[in-house]
């Protein structure tokens, strides 16, 4: 149920740009007008978002520790499972970004036969999830070919890589048979699984619907249908340039294409989505485990009156006696105190 | 509203919108018109009736499909003869039919492939055939 609603709200997207085009001949708006709407929302999105997490303090450290904190100089530690400075967290985090570490720890509990809980390997995940963000990449770095002119260097030797296939022509490229892959098995991930779809909700599925209707599009664009690449990089450079032309004939399927990127680029920062900047504000990733060298003042603290107990006792200690309560200095002896309060 | 971190959350956003505007401070608001291909080499000019295979909007996005199926056509099923749109009979070959007009790759071809950022290995067509000489 919840996977239809997203299908559906993405199959409202496709026949609204569909309708858009074909009868009511919106190419300004959706060729223009939209594009610029949902960039000013990603970005203006995006620097709330954040600047919003920047402003909750985070008085003390609470990094996850996955592995053996500094400690004795004979005892090994583990820097990165455990940073205790900036340059460890920086490489946490580098690996984190780059590799998707702590998801590769991914492991999969099932009670199986009986009464004992397995954990068993589970890398697919991770696999998937590190392919989809990686051709994801790819494919963005492709389409600066269109957006920016003179194209530059590395573009067109990224697009060579990526065709090494020299299957068909134009070329098949890797990067969107992986997308297509990574994007289905995510999906029928939370779709098969059942404990993953009982957590699943329509927010989880409609990024992946949306960008499998990306792809879809994207690939119906490129193999299958045709489009004029000369009228498609005029209108981007028009976009960034804010000339705007809006050439003729560029074809439906291309608007639904932008469109669909669009309510992607739009829906980015108030969605799960953000998890591209948020993982930058998580506290268990982003301190270092210095709370044994460093003390940590909580600023926001109220400043409260404090009584140790050796003034507490300079105060009440004829009383205490008086009361028969223990007392750590002997007025008998009259020497110096020795506050021991171990039962005599 | 105090920002915590302030000198790395900034910065961040700041590589943030860097990255995502690339492509407007990297035109720097150069508009260069889409190129024309030229189609002034003198086997054009001699010809009465300037038409190719297909149609001009049919060719243009639709050539390397065409070129494709010639391929397959001549190396792999060994038929040379293709009818063309107006019934006209052409010889399936890249060299002796389709550049016999387009002698101009550099005025031709590249223009447009440069423009959307073919690589000069992507339209592999020059691993094997050999470029058109041309005087200019």
């Amino acid at each position: 149920m919840n996977f239809i609603i997203s299908l559906m709200a993405v199959l409202a997207l496709v026949v609204a740009a569909f309708l858009g085009i074909e009868a009511a001949g919106l190419s300004r708006v959706f060729g223009v007008a939209i594009p610029y709407a949902a960039f000013i929302l990603l970005i203006s999105g995006v620097v709330y978002r954040v600047l919003n997490w920047a402003s909750s303090p985070v008085p003390f450290r609470i990094p996850t520790t996955a592995g053996q904190q500094k400690t004795l100089p004979w005892i090994k530690r583990d820097r990165f499972d455990n940073p205790c400075n900036k340059i460890e967290v920086l490489g946490r985090f580098i690996m984190e970004v780059l590799f998707f570490r702590s998801l590769f720890r991914n492991t999969r509990a099932e009670v199986d036969k009986g009464p004992t809980l397995y954990y068993q390997w589970e890398k697919w995940l991770w696999l998937g999830g590190l392919a989809l963000h990686y051709s994801l990449l790819v494919i963005i770095l492709r389409h600066l070919r269109f957006f920016a002119e003179p194209v530059p260097s590395f573009v067109p030797v990224l697009g060579g890589m990526d065709g090494f296939l020299q299957v068909g022509l134009p070329g098949i490229y890797v990067s969107d048979a992986v997308f297509m892959i990574a994007v289905t098995y995510l999906l029928l991930r939370r779709l098969i699984i059942p404990r993953i779809r009982y957590i699943s909700i329509p927010a989880d599925y409609l990024p992946l619907s949306l960008i499998l209707a990306i792809g879809v599009t994207g690939i119906l664009l490129r193999y299958f249908t045709r489009v004029d690449l000369l009228k498609v990089k005029q209108l981007a450079i028009g976009l960034i340039n804010f000339q705007c032309v809006v050439p003729e004939g560029i074809g439906t399927l291309f608007y639904i294409h932008l469109f669909l990127v669009c309510t992607l680029i739009a829906y980015f920062p108030f969605s799960k989505l953000i998890h591209a900047g948020g993982i930058f504000f998580s506290p268990t990733m982003n301190l270092p485990n210095d709370s044994r060298m460093r003390r940590h003042v909580n600023p926001w603290d109220y400043p409260v009156e404090v009584q140790t107990y050796v003034e507490y006792e300079e105060r009440f200690r004829e009383k205490m006696i008086e009361a028969g309560l223990p007392v750590a200095k002997d007025i008998a002896a009259g020497g110096p105190a020795i506050y021991s309060l171990t039962k005599k | 509203m105090k920002i915590y971190d302030g000198r790395y959350v900034i910065s961040g956003l700041i590589v943030f919108i860097a990255l995502a505007t690339f492509p407007v401070w990297f035109n720097r608001g150069k508009v260069s018109p889409s190129p024309e291909p030229k189609l002034d080499t003198p086997a054009i000019l001699e010809m009465v009736q300037k038409k190719c295979v297909l149609a001009k909007d049919e060719m243009r996005i639709g050539h390397m499909r065409l070129l494709d199926q010639w391929r397959t056509e001549v190396v792999r099923n060994g038929r040379r003869i293709y009818t063309g749109m107006d019934g006209k009979i052409h010889e399936m070959s890249f060299q002796n039919e389709c550049l016999k007009c387009h002698s101009n790759k550099t005025t031709f071809c590249d223009t447009c492939h440069r423009y959307v950022g073919l690589s000069s290995s992507t339209p592999y067509c020059w691993t094997c055939h050999i470029a058109p000489r041309e005087n200019d």
